[in-house]
């Protein structure tokens, strides 16, 4: 009988802690996938983030190597000049990579670092138990956002990968979503386009991922996945911010 | 060769190829220095960074990766590089962090000043643990003790802080480089990440959730803590064979001291000079040592009185301790730290 379906090979054999619906899980697959695809499990290594994902390394078998909260990306700089050849990628969460990362992440973009990021946006602090975090949209209830996010109060929520593609070292940046099947295949695809910017030297790369929180959102897995197409997608839009390298839009 | 370039230098011969910085005075001539000298050095990189708290973080980047790496800075960054010495200590990542330190707290000023004794020798950041710190004196021993430091780094995969001032920093003096090394020859790290190429995946993380596990990572550090603490302690001792009252001092106060120590000698006072090299671990036993002969310790810093704790505890209450000390950024001339000295030395008739 064929195969069809199995691990990725750059997958441990770990069964992961995520909670049922949530994001991670099926974006850790699907990097799995595309390192094993681009057959890249020899020379990638991986900055996991302080927050929910923090465990990344208990997963994914390729080499790993933490950063503390919000500063993957100068990680990531130091590692990834030290080894010019290698692919260097960090996975960061909305708190750590837009509140207190910002500075880190912006100045690596516009240094134009050639690494990829992995940025999940679900709009809260997942792993302290579901506070506001900077991509919290106006309205949305969270445990330090009583009554839901108000802009008097708490400000705007920040559109970071927007910001990130004005910074002139900045290669490539999309937006994609993890709540179907279709946005699934195009999240893998971001990634491994990511990738492969950075082996191609273009500079720095980041796909934010739109990644249903249901425990902290308190919704059903279904009903959270239909939010981010009705709800967080309009605040977030989904698609290409930029591209350098001249590719097709669709060629990736 | 200014101090500042000396530290540059003799980092880049012993091997350092990353540097991460970010200006602050007194010490701007080092990565100043550090762009030129490793942008014509094969896979140096000099970046830099947009603060003192991304550029501690390009370090931990860098080391995890296998490079010998430096970052520099004064007081005030170096508070704000405590959050990845810490991670350093709990990886266990080796790395090389100058301060050349000035008046504080706060901004304070860019005087010369020894106010970061506390922050260097405890730690200084979160969690349980310590840092190698060395306390050179002249722009000789900045030379010797930045390339000893890597070595050290290395060997115990710890953080190592070169303790400076900003006067080691900005004064001249002539100096002997050390030779450089061949990258290629240093002792393989079988630990670093760079892809696992025909081996099993490796991790480094500082995230341990079982109390247990890491109860047994904090003992894990402490007994190398121990190992460096029996190994590395460094210290001189100037005029002690006869001396009936040793000052201790260290770094450049201890060159101050010596000098003024020169001038009551002349006087026929029995002054001597204990100085402590390694702050952390520090000469405990030396100087309890010294009880043996000596009654009066007299503790000069350029500070309210931090290593004066340290000396204290060495002496397990016998002695006699007299602190003196400027903090702020006062620079007193071996002149004035000699009558401040003697004055002591006559009203408790030592002589």
């Amino acid at each position: 009988m064929k195969k069809v379906f199995s691990r990725p090979k750059s997958l441990k054999k770990t069964p992961f802690h995520y909670c049922p619906g949530c994001g991670h899980s099926v974006l850790h697959r699907i990097i799995g996938e595309v390192i094993d695809e681009m057959n890249l499990q020899e020379r990638i290594v991986g900055i996991p983030p302080a927050g929910c994902a923090v465990l990344a390394y208990f997963y994914f078998d390729i080499d790993m190597g933490e950063a503390s909260h919000g500063r993957g990306a100068a990680v990531a700089t130091g590692m990834k000049r030290a080894l010019p050849d290698r692919v260097v990628f960090t996975y960061q969460g909305d708190g750590d990579i837009a509140a207190i990362g910002t500075a880190e992440t912006i100045h690596a973009a516009s240094r134009g670092e050639n690494f990829s990021t992995i940025f999940v946006n679900n709009g809260v602090y997942g792993m302290t138990g579901g506070q506001m975090a900077p991509t919290t949209i106006l309205g949305q209830n969270t445990t330090t956002s009583p009554g839901g996010r108000k802009e008097k109060r708490d400000g705007f929520p920040i559109n970071l990968s927007e910001m990130l593609a004005v910074a002139k070292g900045s290669a490539y940046i999309e937006r994609t979503a993890v709540n179907s099947p279709a946005n699934i295949l195009k999240t893998k695809k971001a990634i491994s386009k990511s990738f492969r910017v950075q082996m191609e030297g273009y500079g720095f790369s980041l796909v934010e991922v739109l990644s249903p929180c249901p425990t902290n959102w308190k919704m059903e897995p279904v009903e959270a996945c239909k939010w981010i197409d009705e709800v967080m997608a309009v605040h977030f839009p989904l698609g290409i911010l930029k591209d350098v390298t001249g590719d097709k839009k669709d060629a990736h | 060769m200014r101090g500042n370039h000396v530290v540059a230098e003799s980092a880049v011969r012993a091997g350092c190829r990353f540097y991460f910085g970010y200006p602050i005075t007194p010490q701007n001539e080092i990565p100043e220095y550090m762009s030129g000298r490793l942008s014509k050095v094969d896979g140096g990189v000099f970046i830099q960074a947009e603060s003192e708290v991304a550029s501690i973080h390009m370090v931990i980047g860098a080391s995890m990766a296998g490079g010998r790496v430096m970052t520099s800075s004064s007081g005030p960054g170096i508070s704000l590089k405590q959050e990845g010495i810490s991670f350093l200590s709990a990886l266990e990542l080796p790395a090389v962090i100058v301060n050349m330190s000035r008046g504080g707290p706060g901004l304070g000023n860019i005087a010369p000043a020894q106010s970061d004794y506390f922050q260097a020798t405890r730690g200084g950041g979160h969690g349980d643990y310590r840092t190698i710190v060395l306390a050179p004196n002249s722009c000789q021993e900045l030379a010797n003790l930045t390339y000893e430091a890597f070595d050290l780094a290395d060997k115990y995969r710890t953080p190592v802080i070169i303790l400076g001032d900003g006067m080691l920093g900005q004064m001249m003096e002539p100096v002997e480089l050390p030779p450089e090394v061949q990258i290629k020859k240093l002792p393989h790290k079988d630990w670093t990440l760079t892809g696992a190429k025909g081996r099993p995946s490796r991790f480094l993380r500082s995230l341990i959730l079982d109390p247990f596990e890491e109860e047994e990572h904090n003992w894990k550090l402490m007994r190398k803590y121990e190992r460096i603490t029996k190994e590395e302690v460094r210290w001189e001792t100037a005029f002690a064979d006869d001396a009936r009252l040793m000052v201790v001092a260290f770094g450049i106060a201890a060159r101050i001291a010596k000098g003024a120590i020169k001038r009551m000698r002349e006087e026929g006072l029995k002054v001597g000079l204990i100085r402590p090299i390694s702050l952390w671990p520090f000469p405990y036993k030396a100087i309890k040592e010294l009880t043996r002969k000596v009654r009066h310790f007299f503790v000069f810093e350029m500070n309210m009185g931090q290593m004066l704790e340290d000396v204290k505890l060495a002496l397990e209450g016998n002695g006699e301790v007299h602190f003196y000390g400027r903090p702020g950024g006062i620079i007193l001339t071996p002149l004035e730290i000699s009558r401040v000295i003697s004055s002591y030395y006559y009203q408790k008739k030592i002589g």
